[in-house]
Formats: structure tokens, sequence, C-alpha cells
């Protein structure tokens, strides 16, 4: 927006707006947590009209909780060796390195808390909260919250609640700040260590009427939503080499034959059934070339 | 130096302005939308904007075969009504909450992974001109744990 052609006229009701949203903002962050907030701004509508029609557009990966979920419900076990170690973390000093370590460890963090081992979940915590501070995620995850975690580390349900909500609080605050290619960043390595769990977790042996292998070739859905979100923020040279390495990946999920039947609605109860078949087939040779591919560029992320 | 301060006043104030929406917009998501999730468990993401009458936004995910979604469109209870649409890969309408009396969830389980758009849109509130005419909306997700 060119600020020299806004009648003074507008730019005095938002300056008026514009200050009573600050003034709100502080107030409603701060000691009148008790009250429920007012959270819509009434823009004179002179303001209104002189603004631009702006479509958005969202780009949702599954989240590190979510990734974690599918891996369990898939009867797939934890093991601890698949993990990026804790130690590595002093080696990320870039801004990309410390965004996609921090997606690695979230996503860690929340397949070690699924799995309910108590100790690794509190160390890749605090793991992930050093890794938010180096990137400037400021309250994120705060000392308050490791207390939380570790008072309840037996209620997984609430660790799900903590783990959600700090993860909402890193990718919200790079958002909020204009950082929208590091959460870009953040939430592909989340999603790429997710896979990488994933395919070191199957048999090879055991390809067919696996279920965590269903799951794995459901990430070709994922990844184009992965290559979009990319695509948003290309200008990024952290993105766009984020980017070179996910095309490798898209280059083989390209040679897996996915074919869905047309969705059916069914509303028989509270919650509606997307109906559909779908056929797929993940050949023993495409698998590995997946896995080593997937293990080349997280080894490169992660040392 | 009066000009100077205005001039310095009015810059400081328009660059604060989406920054403290957007915290708002956190704040009401984090606070209201997120209620709407449960028993769901909220999956970490989060998606908002600053939308007025008539405006748009649209939202892409993969959701997985087996397991129970619940989408939450939220928007604050003095504006019109956000009509919230589904389709599939093929533009295929599955969902509209416009049949559902502008309800602010929906609830569902798929057979087969799929990847849907979510396409949200604030709605004109014809005669009822006290309603605020711009304000937040969230788009969260909750799913079940099994």
């Amino acid at each position: 927006m060119n600020f020299k052609l806004l009648p003074l006229q507008v730019v005095k009701y938002a300056l008026i707006s514009g200050f009573f949203a600050f003034l709100f903002a502080c107030a409603s962050d701060g000691s009148r947590k008790d009250k429920e907030p007012d959270l819509s701004v009434e823009f004179d509508q002179d303001v209104l009209d002189d603004l631009t029609r702006v479509k958005q557009i969202f780009y949702a990966l599954p989240s590190p909780l979510e990734t974690a979920m599918l891996i369990k419900s898939s009867g797939a076990s934890f093991n601890e060796e698949l993990l990026n170690p804790v130690e590595n973390a002093t080696n990320y000093v870039t801004n990309k390195s410390m965004a996609l370590n921090l997606g690695i460890y979230t996503t860690d963090l929340s397949y070690a808390s699924l799995f309910d081992q108590t100790q690794a979940t509190i160390k890749y915590m605090a793991t992930a909260k050093r890794l938010a501070e180096g990137l400037g995620v400021l309250d994120a995850i705060d000392n308050n919250t490791l207390q939380r975690l570790e008072d309840n580390v037996n209620n997984r349900d609430v660790i799900m609640d903590i783990i959600s909500e700090t993860f909402m609080n890193s990718s919200s605050f790079l958002k909020e700040n204009d950082r929208e290619a590091v959460a870009a960043v953040l939430l592909v390595g989340g999603w790429l260590e997710g896979l990488y769990i994933a395919l070191n977790l199957v048999d090879e042996k055991n390809l067919d009427k696996n279920k965590l292998v269903d799951r794995i070739i459901d990430q070709k859905l994922s990844l184009d939503v992965v290559m979009m979100l990319l695509d948003d923020n290309i200008d990024n040279s952290d993105v766009a080499s984020v980017k070179t390495d996910m095309l490798k990946i898209k280059e083989i999920f390209d040679q897996v034959k996915v074919t869905t039947s047309d969705l059916e609605v069914v509303k028989d109860s509270e919650v509606t059934t997307l109906k559909a078949e779908t056929k797929s087939k993940l050949t023993i040779d495409i698998f590995r070339k997946l896995k080593k591919t997937v293990s080349e560029i997280r080894t490169n992320y992660i040392s | 130096m009066k000009k100077i301060f205005f001039f310095i006043i009015i810059a400081g104030s328009l660059a604060l302005l989406p920054l403290s929406l957007y915290g708002q917009c956190k704040s009401f998501a984090n606070k209201i939308c997120k209620a709407e999730l449960t028993p769901y468990i909220h999956d970490g993401n989060f998606h908002a904007a600053i939308l007025s009458v008539g405006e748009e936004a649209e939202l892409y995910k993969t959701f997985y075969s087996g397991q129970e979604y619940r989408i939450a469109i939220c928007g604050s209870d003095m504006m019109p009504n956000i009509e919230f649409r589904v389709y599939d890969n093929n533009r295929k309408l599955v969902y509209t909450n416009r049949d559902d009396n502008y309800k602010r969830t929906w609830d569902f389980t798929l057979d087969a992974s799929q990847q849907l758009k979510i396409w949200v849109k604030v709605l004109d509130p014809g005669e009822k001109k006290t309603e605020l005419m711009s304000g937040c909306v969230a788009i969260m997700f909750g799913f079940k744990n099994k």
C-alpha cells in the first residue's frame, strides 16, 4: 500500500484504530486474563473501503503431534535410536538449521510422549526450548512449560496439550513477526522427521497390508501440500534449498501409484464418514529408494 | 517538530496494527476456538486471518484414513455468519455449514486419506448493521487419540 495516497482522514482513523487495537492487545495478554477478550476490532468503514480485498491461502502440514499419532495408531513401536540426539542441538547456529531441527525435535518429542517415554519427553522439550530461544521465539516454551510437563509426566492428555500449545506458539510467533519462511522450514523439518521414523520402523519383508506402509504412501498427498507451502515462500534462500531436497523425495513418490474412487458422503451419526476406496502399491525398490533419500536428507539436516 | 512527532506516531501505529491484530487473533484462537475442539485434541496448527465481510480464505490439508477429525471455524460472536465449505480433490462439495445453521464445527472420518480444501467466507449480514464487519477468523483442527 502506498501511504502517500491515503487521505489524511483515513490515516487519522487508522491511527486511532491501531492505537486502541495495540492498547487492547497489551491488556488482553496481561492482567485481565479472567475476562473473555473481545477480539474483533471495529474499523471505520472508510478505512475498510480503502483496503484491498485479500484472499488468504493456508497450507496445513500434519503437525508433529498428528504425525506421531499416525505412527502410533498404525501399531508401530518406539525406538529411541531413531531420534536426533539432543547433544546435536549445539551444532545448530543458522536460522535454517535451527528451524529444521526445532521441527525435528518437536516430532521426536511428540513420538516419545505418545509412547510414554517420560525422560525422553522432558529431555526433548528442554532441547526444543533451547532451539526456540535460538530462533528468537519468545515465551513459546518457558520454564513454566517445563515444570508443567514434569508435574504431569504421567498424564498423556496434558502432555499432548502442552506439546500442541508450544508448537502453536512457536509457529504463530514466527508468522506474527513476518518470518513465514522460517515457520515453513520448521513445519517441513517436523514432517520429514515423521517420514524418517516411519520408514525406519517398517520391516521391509512385510510391505503388503502394513498400516505403517499405508501411512508412508499417504505422505505422497502431504508432500503436495509441502511443495505448495514452500512455493509460497520460495523467495527465501533457505526455503529454496529445502525445496530442492523435497523435489528428490517427490521424484520417488511420483513412482508410487495411488488410485482413489470418488468420495461418497455418509451422515448416519454426528460424525460424517467420507467413504472411498483406495488402491496403492509400494514396491521394495521404491521403498528402499525412498528410505535412502529421506535418510540422506535428514542426516544432512541434523549434522 | 509537531508534524514530525505526529508522523512518527502515525507510522508507528500503522506498523503495529497488523502485529496487534494478529496477537489478538492468536489469543482468540487459543482461548475461544480451541475450546470448540473439545473432546478432540488440538493438533497444534494455527491458521487465522483478519477477514472483512465478503472476504474469503482457503486452506489445504491432508486428512488420514481411520482418524476422527473435527474442524472448527471461529469468528467473534459479534461478526456476521461465517460460511465454511469442504471440497475434495475433484472440487466436489463435501460439506457446507450453511446446511447446519452455520455451525462452527464439523466432525468427520475418512475411509481413504484425502487432500481436502476448506473454504471460508464472512457473509454479508444484510439488515443487521450493528454487527462487526471485520474480525479474526481462525481455522483449527482436532483429532481423537486412538
